[in-house]
């Protein structure tokens, strides 16, 4: 059949190309990179702080901790003094504690040149509190030891569905979120290319002599399936690299255990048990499937609507924006309700997002992880396909008439005019 | 045997009619030209006949049969007016998808377009992608690309357009032989000489309309002023009431026929002076001549209302 040799042609002509093998080759190269990146700089980046303190009710003299890169310096000099010290840079930030009712709110003045951070106001204020709390613990009669055993968190939870399949709101956090990534960059990449690919055979005429030998959807439905087709095989190169990469990083891992502890502490604690419960889940697969599906589902819809905004592009690239416009709009709109669908999967405007089929690619992989009902999972994936065949058809009629219409300004009205008017 | 019929074809462009009920027949191996000025509706009309652009009314018969253009793709094919080709492909590779497409098996794809490319002196560059072509040699392969599934009708919009005289040559010759192996050919132009030379019937289109149609020989006929040139030894004698001397030089006269006279009768008249002849012929006018002569007066581009 025709559309297997268009499919064919335009499969092989961009796998061959040298951008395919670097960018396919490249993109895992620097996702790693970057996630070394980030645990490193969590670990080591923050530089010392020394802050200087003038503490007047001689409550925290020796009790605070040098760590974390904070380093406290006690002093007995007055304001003013301390003001110029930092002035002067002698030292990073002059922490003034005056003589204060320990039962009521107070705010301590943290004076610098420079804003010291969030995470070093943290710091301090964490310590300053828990000085204050061992006070209190005292006065009341209790002993460090009496107040670790009280303090400690001996609870957590563990989430439990219908089929008694254990959760993990990090986890499913974290694949929702990077589903969804990955979804949004790549039908917008994809849809591009197709858009591209239309335009070009536009612009030097080829069309022309193609659609003389093969029907006008022929040639398109062959570029989209032929690029889907590219999208697929990337994917499936880089879960082969990330598997391999992946089970050599999980062998190195006692090395970069300070990695893995700062990743720890600075964030949340769950985090290590979160990743355990990653790997071992079985719900990969089905997962994965669902990626597959909504994949190709939400690339099929856009893909369409690209040829028929590729079809309509003339010498000016400038008008073509017009067009391009509205079809990346809901993408992005998409992975605006994926943010907030993350935070609360089964929220009104969560499920709406996971319905509608414009943006059900970004937002419902993104609540997979958490689990959804069933009757919600199969009308989202009908109300996809609809969409796809829907924006195919109508895609078809706009880029049958706009790939051999040249020169001439195309207006919205006249896109109307060859959906509604029947062609013989 | 007529090999296609077009019948009272109209396609309006918005309001305007880019054509106006034409009807044409153009019998099987002829070679038809398409005469026209910028705009009239030649382009328009090739595409209808291709298949990629529907008429709003009207018929088109290929072999008798109404025009399909699936069913019919293999036995046309098209060189658009504009080139087209992708141009980071490699040539020979695309001759063959093209062919493919066009409904040859692989096989006979790969030895046709060889063949060809070694007809046209193309070979050494069956690797070469379209955008490191020579402007002649990206022709050459898009005739390639036309003629590589033998189609029965050939449909050719200004083929010679850009062409440097050799290369407009090498397509002439090509356009010959294969009328001469039976194919049926249409080209749109507006280079007369080339008519001239080669096309056995001609239609002149103007605004969408068709305003002759014919064999080149007959329209000639048609148009002819009655003019005869004639070479003697003297031709300041007193002429023959039958002419009206249009001009006098050196041994040539030029003279319009009147209506009742004859030729012969004048060429007799001469011949009894003893008046040495040494030429004598009929001035028919040239296609150009006819062209410009019914095309002026007409505005040349068109007005689109919107």
């Amino acid at each position: 059949m025709k559309t297997l040799l268009i499919i064919k042609r335009e499969y092989l002509t961009r796998v061959r190309k040298r951008s395919f093998i670097i960018m396919t080759l490249l993109i895992p190269v620097i996702f790693i990179g970057m996630s070394f990146l980030i645990g490193y700089l969590a670990v080591g980046s923050t530089s010392k702080k020394t802050v200087v303190v003038n503490d007047q009710s001689s409550l925290f003299k020796n009790k605070l901790e040098n760590k974390n890169n904070l380093i406290f310096v006690f002093e007995n000099a007055t304001s003013q003094e301390l003001k110029q010290a930092v002035k002067d840079d002698q030292y990073d930030g002059f922490l003034s504690i005056p003589d204060f009712d320990k039962d009521a709110k107070v705010k301590f003045e943290l004076y610098s040149k420079d804003q010291l951070g969030i995470e070093t106001e943290n710091d301090i204020s964490d310590q300053l509190n828990h000085v204050l709390v061992e006070e209190r613990m005292k006065t009341a009669g209790l002993s460090t030891s009496d107040l670790e055993k009280i303090q400690k968190n001996t609870i957590s939870l563990k989430s439990i569905n219908d089929k008694g399949e254990e959760g993990n709101a990090i986890s499913s956090y974290a694949i929702g979120y990077g589903s969804g990534m990955v979804l949004y960059f790549f039908m917008l990449f994809y849809g591009m290319s197709v858009m591209r690919s239309v335009m070009e055979e536009k612009t030097n005429r080829i069309a022309e002599i193609i659609v003389s030998s093969v029907k006008p959807f022929q040639l398109m439905l062959g570029k989209i399936i032929g690029v889907a087709l590219v999208g697929l095989t990337q994917f499936l190169i880089w879960i082969a690299f990330i598997l391999i990469l992946g089970t050599a990083f999980l062998g190195t891992m006692h090395f970069s255990g300070d990695t893995i502890n700062a990743a720890n502490t600075a964030n949340t604690p769950d985090l290590m048990g979160g990743f355990n419960i990653l790997m071992a889940s079985t719900n990969w697969i089905s997962i994965g499937l669902w990626f597959l599906f909504y994949f190709l589902g939400g690339y099929f819809l856009y893909a369409a609507l690209y040829a028929a905004v590729g079809s309509l592009v003339n010498e000016d690239a400038q008008e073509s924006q017009q067009f391009t416009l509205p079809i990346t709009a809901p993408i992005i709109i998409g992975f605006v309700l994926m943010t907030s669908a993350i935070r609360d999967p089964n929220s009104g405007l969560a499920i709406f997002g996971s319905l509608f089929p414009l943006t059900s690619p970004i937002v419902m992989m993104a609540r997979i992880p958490f689990g959804v009902p069933a009757w919600q999972l199969a009308t989202s994936a009908i109300l996809l396909v609809l969409g796809f065949v829907l924006t195919t058809l109508l895609a078809a009629k706009i880029y049958r008439t706009g790939i051999l219409m040249y020169g001439k300004k195309i207006t919205f009205k006249e896109i109307g005019k060859w959906l509604f008017i029947k062609k013989r | 045997m007529t090999l296609l019929s077009v019948q009272n074809l109209i396609k309006y462009y918005a309001t305007q009619k880019a054509v106006d009920d034409i009807s044409f027949d153009i019998s099987k191996g002829s070679i038809f030209g398409l005469l026209g000025p910028n705009g009239a509706g030649k382009s328009t009309l090739l595409r209808m006949i291709t298949g990629i652009f529907y008429q709003d009314s009207g018929k088109i018969l290929l072999n008798g049969e109404i025009l399909d253009a699936e069913k019919h793709t293999s036995k046309m094919g098209y060189m658009p007016e504009e080139r087209g080709l992708y141009k980071k492909m490699k040539i020979g590779e695309q001759a063959i998808y093209l062919a493919q497409l066009k409904g040859l098996s692989k096989k006979e794809a790969i030895e046709r377009s060889k063949d060809w490319f070694r007809r046209l002196d193309m070979v050494t560059w069956w690797d070469k992608k379209v955008e490191d072509l020579s402007k002649g040699m990206s022709q050459k392969l898009q005739f390639v690309i036309t003629v590589i599934h033998q189609p029965e009708l050939l449909i050719l919009d200004e083929p010679f357009s850009g062409l440097d005289p050799v290369n407009a040559n090498v397509l002439k010759e090509e356009i010959f032989r294969l009328a001469q192996e039976g194919t049926t050919i249409i080209f749109s132009t507006h280079r007369m000489e080339q008519v001239e030379e080669i096309c056995d019937q001609i239609a002149l289109i103007n605004l969408g309309k068709k305003v002759l149609d014919g064999k080149v020989a007959q329209i000639k006929q048609d148009f002819k002023g009655n003019m005869f040139s004639l070479e003697m030894e003297n031709i300041f004698v007193t002429p023959p009431e039958g002419i009206d001397i249009l001009k006098q030089e050196g041994n040539h006269l030029l003279f319009h026929l009147k209506e009742n006279a004859t030729s012969n009768a004048v060429l007799q008249y001469y011949l009894n002076q003893g008046n040495q002849i040494h030429s004598f012929k009929e001035i028919l006018p040239t296609l150009n001549e006819i062209f410009i002569r019914q095309v002026q007066g007409t505005k040349d581009s068109r007005e689109f209302l919107s």
